[in-house]
C-alpha cells in the first residue's frame, strides 16, 4: 500500500545482502545477453541512412506516428476499462453467472490479433455475409447506408482491444484477490461504498499490477503487424518492414525501430515518474473470504452482460465464424501434419515460457536485493525486446550468431574438411533465444509486481533466520508467489503460440509451427483454409488460459478453498 | 535455478537434434519456397515418385527467404530457392544465391524468356495482372488498359490492394519502364484519385469489390478470379460469375505478366539433385500441375492447360525484361509514397 513511512527496502535488501556480486552480476549478465539483439539494431542508429529519412518524413512518416498513437491511446483505455471492470466485478461482486465468467474473461488471449481480423473482416466487410444480407433486405445500394469498415483504423483498435484486455484483467484480477482483505475493511468503515472502495481502494492498490498489464497490452500493441497489416493501416511496424523488404533500406528501418523503442521508453518513465516514490506493499498478512457485494435484479444481469460482452465479441463470435470457414473450407493438410505442426508449437511455447519465467524470477529478485540505478537500468534494457518488432528481434539475433556459425564452420572445414551445419542460427536453439528476448518482459512485469507485494520484513525474518538469499528466494518467495509464476509462464506460453514474424524468420528448416501454417495460408487470401489452422492455435491457446484460471484461484492466501470451506456462490 | 537446471537437457538435445537435421544426407533435395500452393505437395510426390528423392521444404515469403539464404552462407542446406514473382528473382540474383545451371533439358523445354542468360533462374509459370470490371456498368469497349484506370471518368471506381503488394510494385515497375518516372507517377496519381475506397483486402477482395457492387474496376491476379470460379462455396462462384476480366493493352504491349520460377542454390550441397529437381518442373506432368492446381499459365507449349484459361483464347503479353520490375522496384515503392496510395 503506499506508505512513505514504510522502511526503504534498498537499505533494508543492502543490509541483509551477504553477495552483493554475485547476484548483481547474474542480473546485469541475463540482462546483457537478452539485450544483445536490440543493442545490434540500435548499433544501426550511428550509421548514416542516406536521403531515405528525408523521402520517409515527407511522406509516410507522420501517417506511422498518428496511427501508431491512436492504437496506443485507443487500445490503452479500452483494455483498461475492460479488464479492470470486469475483474474487479467478478472478484468482488455475486451475480449469475460469475464462476463461468471468471476464467472465460480469459478466453480471448487464446486468439491471436491477426486471426481475430481475418474472422471479422470476412463476415463485416462490403462483399461479406452480413452487409450483403443488408443490402438485399432493404434493397439498398452503394452509399445508401453507413457501416463502420473493418478495415480501418478504428476496426483495428476495436479488434486489437478485444483480443488484448485480459492481459489487464488478469493481472488486475490477481492483484485484487492478494489484497488483504483489510485494507479493504478499513476502507468501507470509513464508509466507502462499492464504487468508492473500487476507485480509491482497490485500483490505486493494484496500480503496478494494473499498469504491468496496459504495459503488455500497449506493446503488443505496438508490436502489432499480422492486423495492422491486413487491413492496410500504416503504423511503425508495418513501416519498419516495408522499409526493411520492399526498399531495402536496413539502416533506416532498424533506425524507425529506434522511434519505436523511444515511445515505449518515454511510455515508462512517465509511469515511473508519477508513481513516484510511493511503494506498495501489504502490511497485513491477514487473510479472509473477500467481502462480497450481491447483485440483485438488473444490477446482476448488467454485471452479467457486462462480462458477456467482451467473451462474446472477443472469443465465441470470432470462433463460430472460424468454426463455419474452416467445415465449409477447411485445411488440406489436416491429419497428421497438422499434429506435427501442433507439437512443434507446443514444445517451443513450454520451453521459451520455461526460460523466460526462470529468467525473469533471477532479474526480478537481483532488483529487489540491490535496487540500485545499475539493476535498475539492467532489468529495464532485459524488457526491451518487447517493444521491438519480433522480425527486428530476429535480425539482430541473426547478424551475431549467423555470423559465429560461419565462422565455426570455416575454421572445421580447413582443419577438418567437415562443416558442422547450423549449430545456432539453424536450430530452435536461436527461435527460443528470441521468443526470451521478446516476451521476458511478459513475466519479468508479473513477477515484479507479485515480488513488490511481498513486504521486505519477509526477506529480513528469513536471512535472520540463516536463509542465503537465493534460500529465501526458493523457499519463501517462491511458494508465496507461485500463483504469479504460474500467470507469468502461461502467459508467455500463449504468446509464443501466437507469435508470428520471429517465427516466421528463425523457424528452423522443415519445421512448421501453426501460425506459420496459418499466415502462409492468409497471405495467399485462402482464408477459409487458415481457419483450421487458425482455429487450432485458439484450441491449443484456451488450455493453458483455463488451466491457470482455475490455479489462481486457488493460489490466493486464504482463498476458500484452502481454508476448506466450499465454494456455494453461483 | 532448478528452473534452469532443468533446461539444460532438452535444449541440449534440441541443439543436437537440429544439428543433425542439418547434415547432408544423398536422397533428398532442399527447397525453400515461396510458393504455398495445396498443388505444390502434389509436386513434390510427383517428384519423389519419378526420382527416388525425398522433397525437404522451407516455405516463406520471399525477402525472407533470400536473407535466410545469404546468411546461412557455406552452411546452408538451400538447393533450390523457388519465388512467386520476377522482382524477387532478381532480387535473388541481385544478391548472387543463385549458381548457374547448364541443362540441355531446360534449354530445350523453355522458352529463350524463360531462363536467365547464364542459367542462374528459370521460369515455370505465369500470371497475369488482368482487370476486372462489371459489365452492367462498363461496356468491354470502354477500358482497354492500365493507362485507363487513371482516366477521370473512372473516377470513384476503382478497387486496388496495398501498394505493399509485390505484384502491384512490379505493375508500377513496369510503367516506370515504359513511361519513365514522371508517367508513372502521374498514372499512380490518376489511379489513387480514382479509388472508390482506400486500399485494403488482397486480390480476391477486391474482385468480390466489382461483385459486390462496390466499384466498377479492380485490379488482381488471373488465378484468384479462376480460384472464386471453382470454390466450393456456392456464393464465391456467384460472384464471380457477376466480374468480366479483361487482359489489357492488347492495342500495344500487351498484359503485365509475371512469373513463378526457381534456381539452383550456391554452394547447394545436393546439386545434381537440384537440377534433377529444376528439369522436373520443365516436365509436362509438373507444367500440368501448375496450369491444374493453381491455375497458372504453362511456360511449355503443348501442355495442355486448365479449361477456364483455354477458353480466354489467346492474349498478347507484356515481353518487358523480367530483370527491370527488379531493378525498378525500390523507385515504385517511394513513387507510391509520394502519391499517397496506401
Amino acid at each position: 500500500m503506499s506508505n512513505p513511512a514504510s522502511p526503504r527496502p534498498s537499505s533494508l535488501a543492502r543490509r541483509l545482502s551477504l553477495r552483493f556480486n554475485a547476484w548483481s552480476a547474474l542480473t546485469i549478465g541475463i540482462a546483457l545477453v537478452v539485450a544483445l539483439p536490440v543493442l545490434v539494431v540500435l548499433a544501426h542508429i550511428a550509421m548514416p541512412a542516406g536521403g531515405i529519412w528525408q523521402h520517409l518524413a515527407s511522406t509516410v512518416l507522420g501517417r506511422y506516428l498518428a496511427n501508431t498513437l491512436f492504437l496506443v491511446v485507443t487500445v490503452g483505455i479500452g483494455t483498461f476499462a475492460i479488464g479492470t471492470g470486469t475483474a474487479w466485478l467478478v472478484v468482488m461482486c455475486r451475480f449469475p453467472g460469475r464462476k463461468l465468467f471468471e476464467w472465460a474473461l480469459l478466453l480471448p488471449l487464446a486468439v491471436p490479433t491477426y486471426v481475430i481480423a481475418y474472422a471479422y473482416t470476412d463476415f463485416l466487410q462490403y462483399a461479406g455475409p452480413l452487409q450483403s444480407w443488408l443490402r438485399e433486405t432493404f434493397e439498398w445500394g452503394r452509399g445508401d447506408y453507413f457501416f463502420p469498415d473493418v478495415r480501418s483504423l478504428g476496426g483495428a483498435a476495436t479488434l486489437i482491444t478485444l483480443v488484448l484486455y485480459p492481459y489487464v484483467y488478469m493481472l488486475a484480477r490477481a492483484a485484487f484477490l492478494e489484497q488483504s482483505v483489510c485494507v479493504l475493511d478499513v476502507g468501507r468503515t470509513l464508509g466507502r461504498g462499492p464504487w468508492r472502495l473500487f476507485t480509491s481502494v482497490a485500483i490505486p492498490l493494484a496500480r503496478p499490477a494494473i499498469v504491468g498489464g496496459v504495459s503488455l497490452a500497449l506493446m503488443e500493441t505496438l508490436n502489432e503487424f499480422g492486423a495492422v497489416q491486413y487491413f492496410g493501416v500504416d503504423t511503425f511496424t508495418t513501416g519498419i518492414y516495408r522499409t526493411w523488404f520492399g526498399m531495402g533500406e536496413q539502416v533506416a528501418a532498424a533506425q524507425l525501430a529506434a522511434c519505436l523503442l523511444a515511445f515505449v521508453i518515454v511510455f515508462v518513465l512517465l509511469e515511473r515518474w508519477s508513481r513516484g516514490k510511493r511503494r506498495y506493499f501489504h502490511t497485513s498478512s491477514r487473510y479472509q473470504q473477500l467481502p462480497e457485494f450481491r447483485l440483485r435484479g438488473w444490477r446482476g444481469l448488467a454485471a452479467c452482460l457486462a462480462c458477456l460482452a467482451p467473451v462474446m465479441v472477443g472469443f465465441l463470435i470470432p470462433s463460430g465464424l472460424l468454426g463455419f470457414l474452416s467445415v465449409r473450407g477447411g485445411d488440406s493438410l489436416f491429419g497428421a501434419q497438422f499434429l506435427e505442426f501442433a507439437g512443434n508449437s507446443l514444445l517451443l511455447a513450454a520451453l521459451a515460457a520455461l526460460v523466460a519465467v526462470g529468467l525473469a524470477l533471477v532479474l526480478s529478485y537481483g532488483a529487489r536485493l540491490h535496487p540500485g540505478p545499475v539493476t535498475r537500468t539492467a532489468t529495464r534494457v532485459a524488457a526491451m525486446g518487447y517493444a521491438v518488432p519480433g522480425s527486428v528481434v530476429a535480425v539482430g539475433i541473426l547478424i551475431p550468431f549467423a555470423w559465429l556459425d560461419d565462422t565455426i564452420n570455416g575454421l572445421l572445414r580447413e582443419h577438418y574438411g567437415v562443416i558442422a551445419g547450423l549449430i545456432f542460427s539453424g536450430s530452435a536453439f536461436i527461435l527460443i533465444y528470441a521468443y526470451v528476448v521478446r516476451f521476458l518482459a511478459v513475466s519479468f512485469n508479473a513477477l515484479e509486481a507479485s515480488l513488490g507485494k511481498v513486504t521486505p520484513s519477509m526477506d529480513a525474518a528469513a536471512r535472520t533466520l540463516g536463509q542465503t538469499a537465493g534460500g529465501t528466494l526458493r523457499r519463501v518467495h517462491t511458494p508465496i508467489m507461485r500463483g504469479s509464476l504460474l500467470a507469468a509462464g502461461i502467459l508467455v506460453f500463449v504468446d509464443v503460440m501466437k507469435e508470428l514474424p520471429a517465427t516466421i524468420i528463425l523457424r528452423p528448416f522443415d519445421f512448421d509451427t501453426l501460425a506459420v501454417r496459418a499466415h502462409n495460408l492468409a497471405a495467399d487470401e485462402r482464408l477459409a483454409e487458415a481457419s483450421t489452422a487458425s482455429l487450432t492455435i485458439v484450441a491449443v491457446g484456451i488450455i493453458p488460459v483455463i488451466f491457470l484460471s482455475l490455479a489462481m484461484r486457488g493460489s490466493r492466501p486464504g482463498s476458500r478453498a484452502r481454508v476448506g470451506r466450499k465454494d456455494e456462490d453461483l | 535455478m532448478t528452473q534452469q537446471r532443468r533446461l539444460v537437457l532438452p535444449l541440449t538435445a534440441l541443439l543436437a537434434g537440429a544439428a543433425f537435421a542439418t547434415q547432408a544426407s544423398a536422397d533428398e533435395v532442399n527447397i525453400y519456397s515461396a510458393r504455398h500452393y495445396d498443388s505444390d505437395q502434389a509436386l513434390y510426390d510427383a517428384f519423389t515418385e519419378e526420382t527416388g528423392i525425398e522433397v525437404n521444404i522451407l516455405e516463406g515469403d520471399s525477402d525472407q527467404l533470400i536473407q535466410r539464404i545469404k546468411r546461412e552462407g557455406q552452411a546452408s542446406p538451400a538447393d533450390v530457392m523457388m519465388t512467386v514473382d520476377a522482382g524477387r528473382l532478381w532480387r535473388a540474383e541481385q544478391e548472387d544465391i543463385f549458381a548457374e545451371v547448364e541443362s540441355e533439358v531446360l534449354a530445350e523445354r523453355l522458352p529463350e524468356a524463360m531462363r536467365h542468360p547464364e542459367g542462374k533462374w528459370f521460369g515455370f509459370s505465369q500470371r497475369v495482372r488482368a482487370i476486372f470490371y462489371n459489365p452492367e456498368a462498363i461496356g468491354a469497349d470502354e477500358i482497354a488498359s492500365y493507362e485507363d484506370l487513371a482516366a477521370p471518368r473512372f473516377e470513384d471506381e476503382v478497387c486496388i490492394r496495398s501498394s505493399n503488394n509485390i505484384y502491384n510494385q512490379s505493375l508500377l515497375a513496369s510503367m516506370i519502364a515504359h513511361h519513365g518516372e514522371a508517367g508513372a507517377e502521374e498514372w499512380a496519381q490518376g489511379v489513387v484519385d480514382n479509388f472508390a475506397r482506400q486500399p485494403e483486402g488482397g486480390d480476391t477482395d477486391q474482385i468480390l469489390g466489382v461483385a459486390s457492387g462496390e466499384c466498377d474496376l479492380a485490379v488482381a491476379n488471373h488465378y484468384y478470379y479462376v480460384r472464386l470460379l471453382k470454390s466450393d462455396n456456392a456464393g464465391d462462384r456467384e460472384a464471380a460469375e457477376k466480374v468480366q476480366i479483361l487482359f489489357p493493352n492488347q492495342d500495344d504491349r500487351g498484359a503485365h505478366v509475371n512469373i513463378g520460377g526457381a534456381g539452383m542454390v550456391k554452394g547447394a550441397p545436393h546439386p545434381d539433385n537440384a537440377v534433377r529437381f529444376l528439369e522436373f518442373l520443365a516436365s509436362d506432368q509438373a507444367q500440368e500441375i501448375f496450369a491444374a492446381g493453381n491455375h497458372e499459365f504453362p511456360v511449355v507449349d503443348g501442355v495442355e492447360i486448365d479449361e477456364v484459361l483455354a477458353s480466354w483464347g489467346d492474349f498478347k503479353t507484356d515481353d518487358l525484361n523480367v530483370s527491370v520490375l527488379g531493378e525498378n522496384n525500390p523507385q515504385a515503392v517511394r513513387i507510391f509514397d509520394r502519391v499517397g496510395w496506401r
